[in-house]
């Protein structure tokens, strides 16, 4: 009896223990947000403080919408929702496309092809990147969005047909068999039977492609120039460039870019898992 | 009936076919010639053999830029990995109301890495700053984080700590993939909990740690926005990164002749780097498939 009872109390001191240690960590790791935050409702002069307060005030609503105002962020969330929108349908189809041949059809250079599929995604994408710039140079392209979208409805990057893949390996070929006897042609099983079936895996990398669009900073760096073309990411470093000393608005314009990822991440979450486990990156 | 399969399968790849012929291959070899070139876009290209090379070789910046990359990858990648880890087994206790942790650890890793650089460069602030505020809070001296040649590196790193989030999660997966029959099994024999880490635990997450280290060495040796927003490469060229010189290079000064050469360097780097870590691997990854054969 004693030496049950004992047990117990250090069960609850170690439990104690964790949540403890979780917590601080919890807690340092919200410290930059909780900063940007609080930076983002202060008056200019309550920036310079040292020890710093961290509950503003008062509290500044309106540097939002002065950073609003003073950069059209406004037009850069529509030139980035345009750019995610077209890019996002490409990788989409045409990964899906691929993945569907490589998980259910048998054709010569298969395993081989899929492999130099696999191969590609180690590459360091800067040794292409001078050629394809010129390429799109030569065909007239900077400056638009079209360097940013086509390549995406080539194949929609190699790790999307490699996510694609695992998933419709997951469905019974069963399915494919019984379409197959009344007569469905291969691209009908892959659009009415498969695709149907592949809701989770679609959403998945929607939001996946969704962030990488949205966080890209490389591509629309080297391709945008013409600030009525920028996207969000270049609209923030060209505030920064207009404002580096009022701290409170670049934080309230850093805010307005990480808000929507947040809101993303509470609505999609179950999406972010399963992309996560789907990947099946533990190699097995 | 094969046939028209064979054909299909062909047809649903050919959009990636075109693509990596369009975007990977030609682009490699087309900047594989540019880089025996001389050419500033203005004017036509000259062939000038190896030229770029010799060069790129006798170039101090060169030099430089390697060694900071190289600094940044080989303290800074492992670092991150340890961090991370130690998150993902914290993640993976069994307690109630562990799914909140989970989701705090994994949310900073989702700021876009432009936001990310403004942000940090205002906590490294050597007057107003969180980072220095916080040192004087527990009795400190504050640091000159990004203005101090020895600390701008560090600093980096330190950020990088901030996103531990994207790589705690896939190592999360591979710990909770773990079938628990083997720890029973393990309980029964009487192993402690240190041994069951030792033996079960670590040697089954290897394949995630060993996809995270290749995935993680890639993206650093190509670091590039956090140098370009925070620092510019400073302070005393101390965060010239690779690829920070490279841009440069091609999109400020055009010598795209150069800039190839330094493209298929790096390739070439990263390249030896991942046979290098695919062949070592079989010394310490451990597929479970290891165990039939």
């Amino acid at each position: 009896m004693q030496t049950l009872r004992s047990r117990a109390a250090i069960e609850v001191l170690l439990a104690g223990f964790w949540y403890l240690t979780l917590s601080v960590f919890a807690l340092i790791l919200a410290l930059p947000l909780v900063w940007l935050l609080s930076t983002s409702l202060k008056t200019g002069s309550q920036t310079f403080l040292m020890p710093p307060k961290w509950i503003p005030e008062p509290i500044v609503w309106s540097n939002y919408s002065e950073a609003f105002q003073a950069v059209a962020f406004h037009e850069y969330f529509w030139n980035t929702a345009r750019i995610v929108i077209f890019a996002t349908t490409g990788t989409l189809l045409t990964a899906s496309l691929a993945a569907y041949a490589f998980a259910r059809l048998r054709f010569p250079l298969r395993e081989p092809l899929f492999l130099l599929v696999l191969s590609t995604i180690m590459l360091p994408s800067i040794v292409t990147l001078i050629p394809t710039f010129i390429v799109f140079r030569t065909l007239g392209w900077i400056d638009t969005f079209l360097p940013l979208i086509v390549p995406l409805w080539f194949g929609g990057g190699a790790f999307n047909i490699f996510l694609f893949r695992q998933f419709f390996m997951t469905i019974p070929l069963e399915l494919d068999e019984a379409a197959r006897i009344d007569g469905a042609s291969n691209l009908r099983i892959y659009w009415g039977v498969i695709l149907p079936l592949s809701k989770p895996v679609l959403a998945t990398i929607a939001v996946f492609a969704f962030i990488h669009n949205w966080n890209d900073f490389f591509e629309p760096l080297i391709y945008l120039q013409s600030p009525e073309n920028w996207t969000m990411a270049i609209g923030l470093r060209g505030f920064r460039g207009l404002y580096s000393t009022e701290w409170n608005l670049m934080m309230a314009a850093s805010t307005a870019m990480i808000a929507p990822l947040l809101v993303l991440f509470f609505f999609a979450q179950r999406y972010f898992v399963s992309g996560i486990q789907m990947s099946g990156l533990t190699g097995r | 009936m094969l046939w028209t399969e064979a054909r299909d399968g062909y047809l649903f790849i050919l959009p990636w076919i075109l693509g990596f012929i369009i975007f990977t291959a030609g682009p490699m070899l087309a900047s594989l010639y540019i880089s025996f070139t001389r050419w500033e876009m203005v004017t036509p290209s000259v062939w000038v053999g190896p030229a770029q090379y010799v060069k790129l070789f006798n170039d101090d910046r060169f030099w430089l830029s390697l060694y900071n990359t190289s600094y940044y990858v080989f303290i800074g990648v492992p670092l991150h990995l340890f961090m991370a880890l130690l998150a993902a087994l914290a993640v993976n206790l069994n307690l109630r109301g562990i799914r909140f942790f989970r989701t705090a650890y994994y949310v900073p890793s989702l700021t876009p890495v432009v936001a990310n650089s403004i942000l940090w460069v205002w906590i490294f602030h050597p007057n107003w700053g969180l980072a220095n505020a916080f040192l004087q809070w527990i009795g400190l001296e504050g640091f000159y984080w990004l203005q101090d040649p020895r600390l701008a590196k560090p600093a980096l790193i330190v950020m990088s700590f901030w996103s531990i989030g994207g790589q705690m999660v896939i190592l999360l997966a591979g710990l909770k993939g773990i079938p628990v029959e083997l720890y029973e099994a393990a309980s029964i024999d009487g192993a402690n909990w240190w041994g069951r880490f030792w033996r079960i635990t670590l040697p089954l997450l290897t394949p995630a740690l060993f996809f995270n280290l290749i995935i993680a060495i890639i993206g650093a040796f190509q670091v590039f926005t956090q140098a370009y927003i925070m620092t510019e490469g400073g302070p005393n060229y101390s965060t010239l990164f690779y690829l920070l010189y490279l841009f440069r290079a091609a999109f400020e000064n055009f010598r795209m002749g150069y800039a190839s050469a330094m493209a298929w360097v790096l390739f070439i780097i990263v390249l030896l780097f991942t046979i290098l870590q695919f062949a070592l691997s079989d010394r310490w990854v451990f597929y479970e498939g290891d165990l039939r054969r």
